[in-house]
């Protein structure tokens, strides 16, 4: 079906222009991904991936369906490992120390990167119990400090206001919307180093996501963030520095201004102007 | 991608002249295939209608009272099933913990921590194959091993983990169904919080799971309690013992009862009344539990 040829040309033309980002040095790397490769058995979903994600930035990953971004993502947290044909080689240093090494606990691992998943999936618990989960298995029982954690986790995720008489109720009875800013409270309760969002508004409709977009604006003078989007306008609006994949290559990764303004790859371009994808 | 829309050529494929000439036989096979799917359902309905009236006509005038909380007897107007019944409550205490502790344990194992792969699929094929052996054998198995090897004699400890095997199969299969069932985003969001496997489990698997495995457990001990050849081959006594009072004591349980009962009614004609009576006590208490089980099923059926 000519399937081959196209993937073949693409390899060859990365190999060709492939271009290695250059680090300013006074920006603080928080992920260094070094020649990473996965598998899904015997499909090949990540190919070489190298990428830096920065301190208190907000990393945009783009690309059309399929293209890996979001298997890259699970990565950062080893949350892929739950899949048990996944293989992979490489390196994903944090903050310094490989988390593909055995040694590094993943329990660990998750305590410092925080995850807010594509769907709103708070537990069928009160909102209190949501956002005190974390703080509870990372062993806190004092009711006060639970309570501070609680409602300073709400504040943050912007919807302290919304839910602060209601919180014995149980989480399913907010909105979507809600939901979505509850599972980001949720996961600041953790106090992470780095917020890993994967499509975190696709579930939501225009004026939801507007709203976690202004959050994230506000929680990145804070934490790191990087988030997958299928939405270039969103990338556009709201991150720092964009990469963009493509067959489960990096085929571009910059500043935001630059690979929306001025791509240096055609395929980019192609992309981020609806060409394809 | 373009479907070619061009009807110039007028030919037809289904001639209209030759369908209204089917269309008879057609409808009347559809309701003959509906008459025998109706008959097939009603047959069994009807048997069970049957089976009901019988005997209830039989032993619903026996039972009273006495009959419930008396002891056994000889003489069929003074016998009374409180004994197996207690022997049935007793039994119920050693198979419901044993069955949950074996069989969530098993579910919880085989569903959250096992590898997926040969090992797990043996291990699978197998808790299905034990589910499909005869009760007998069950009983041969406690015979030999709790009532001789471990020397416990008839005893209601032994009843109870012969038939706490023979059900664990259900627990298992209905456990594993129940945790399976559990949606993965709940699990991915504890993980993702640095949860270990055994947090996540007992925070957000279990308590997700707890109804379909209460199910589960309640239909396991509604079959366990109307089994009879296991213990018959246990060797429970047929008559006269005094009232179970701890699982180390002797016992009898209803299904048995109606066995002794019925087998006895070719010497005395009163032993079918009271087999009929101790069935309708049976099915009654097992409606109760059947009932209990459909009820926390629909009650806590997706909440999320």
């Amino acid at each position: 079906m000519g399937m081959l040829t196209a993937k073949e040309k693409v390899k060859v033309e990365l190999q060709s222009e492939s271009k290695v980002e250059t680090v300013p040095a006074r920006d603080k790397i928080v992920y260094d991904t070094k020649n990473l490769n996965l598998w899904y058995g015997k499909d090949h979903a990540l190919k070489n991936i190298n990428l830096s994600v920065y301190e208190k930035e907000v990393t945009a990953i783009i690309g059309p369906s399929g293209c890996g971004k979001s298997t890259y993502i699970k990565t950062l947290n080893r949350m892929v490992q739950l899949i048990p044909i996944v293989k992979i080689s490489g390196d994903i240093e944090y903050r310094g120390r490989n988390i593909l090494d055995k040694a590094y606990k993943v329990e660990d691992l998750r305590t410092r990167v925080g995850m807010v998943f594509q769907k709103p999936n708070p537990f069928p618990k009160s909102i209190y119990d949501n956002v005190a989960y974390g703080p509870r298995i990372h062993g806190i029982r004092n009711k006060k400090v639970l309570d501070e954690i609680v409602e300073k986790s709400l504040r943050g995720a912007a919807i302290w206001d919304e839910v602060k008489d209601r919180l014995t109720e149980n989480a399913y009875g907010l909105s979507g919307g809600q939901q979505q800013r509850l599972c980001i409270a949720r996961c600041l309760a953790i106090e992470p180093d780095v917020i890993l969002m994967d499509e975190p508004t696709s579930a939501l409709d225009p004026k939801s996501t507007l709203k976690v977009e202004e959050l994230i604006q506000e929680l990145k003078k804070n934490y790191s963030i990087v988030i997958v989007t299928h939405n270039m306008q969103q990338a556009a609006r709201i991150s720092d520095r964009t990469a963009f994949f493509l067959n489960g290559e990096v085929v571009e990764y910059d500043k935001t201004d630059t690979i929306f303004s001025n791509p240096s790859d055609k395929r980019t371009e192609d992309y981020i102007t609806g060409r394809f994808g | 991608m373009n479907i070619s829309t061009d009807t110039s050529t007028n030919t037809k494929y289904i001639n209209q002249d030759v369908v209204e000439k089917r269309m008879n036989t057609r409808l009347l096979k559809n309701k003959i295939a509906k008459g025998i799917f109706f008959a097939s359902t009603m047959f069994g309905l009807v048997v069970l209608a049957i089976l009901i009236f019988r005997v209830f006509s039989q032993g619903i005038s026996w039972i009273n009272l006495d009959f419930l909380t008396g002891r056994l007897s000889n003489n069929p107007d003074r016998a009374g099933i409180m004994g197996a019944i207690l022997g049935t409550l007793w039994l119920m205490v050693v198979v419901a913990p044993v069955t949950m502790l074996l069989g969530v344990g098993t579910a919880i194992y085989l569903e959250t921590y096992a590898k997926k792969g040969r090992v797990h699929s043996f291990i699978q094929a197998n808790i299905s194959n034990l589910a499909g052996v005869p009760s007998i054998v069950f009983g041969i198995l406690g015979l030999t091993i709790f009532v001789r090897a471990l020397d416990l004699g008839g005893v209601v400890l032994a009843g109870g983990l012969t038939m706490a095997l023979l059900v664990l199969p259900i627990v298992v299969v209905a456990s594993q169904e129940a945790i399976r069932a559990v949606p993965n985003h709940l699990s991915e969001a504890s993980y993702g919080m640095g949860a270990t496997k055994w947090q996540t489990i007992k925070n957000v698997i279990l308590p997700a799971a707890l109804p379909g495995i209460l199910t589960g457990a309640i239909l396991s001990l509604s079959r366990a309690i109307g089994e009879t050849a296991p213990l018959v081959v246990i060797g429970i006594p047929a008559l006269l013992i005094p009232f179970p009072g701890s699982i180390m004591d002797r016992f009898t349980i209803l299904p048995v009862q109606i066995y002794y009962w019925t087998i006895d009614a070719a010497l005395v004609a009163e032993y079918a009344n009271l087999a009929a009576a101790t069935i309708i006590v049976l099915l009654i208490v097992l409606f109760i539990l059947n009932s209990t089980a459909i009820i926390i099923r629909n009650k806590f059926q997706q909440r999320y």
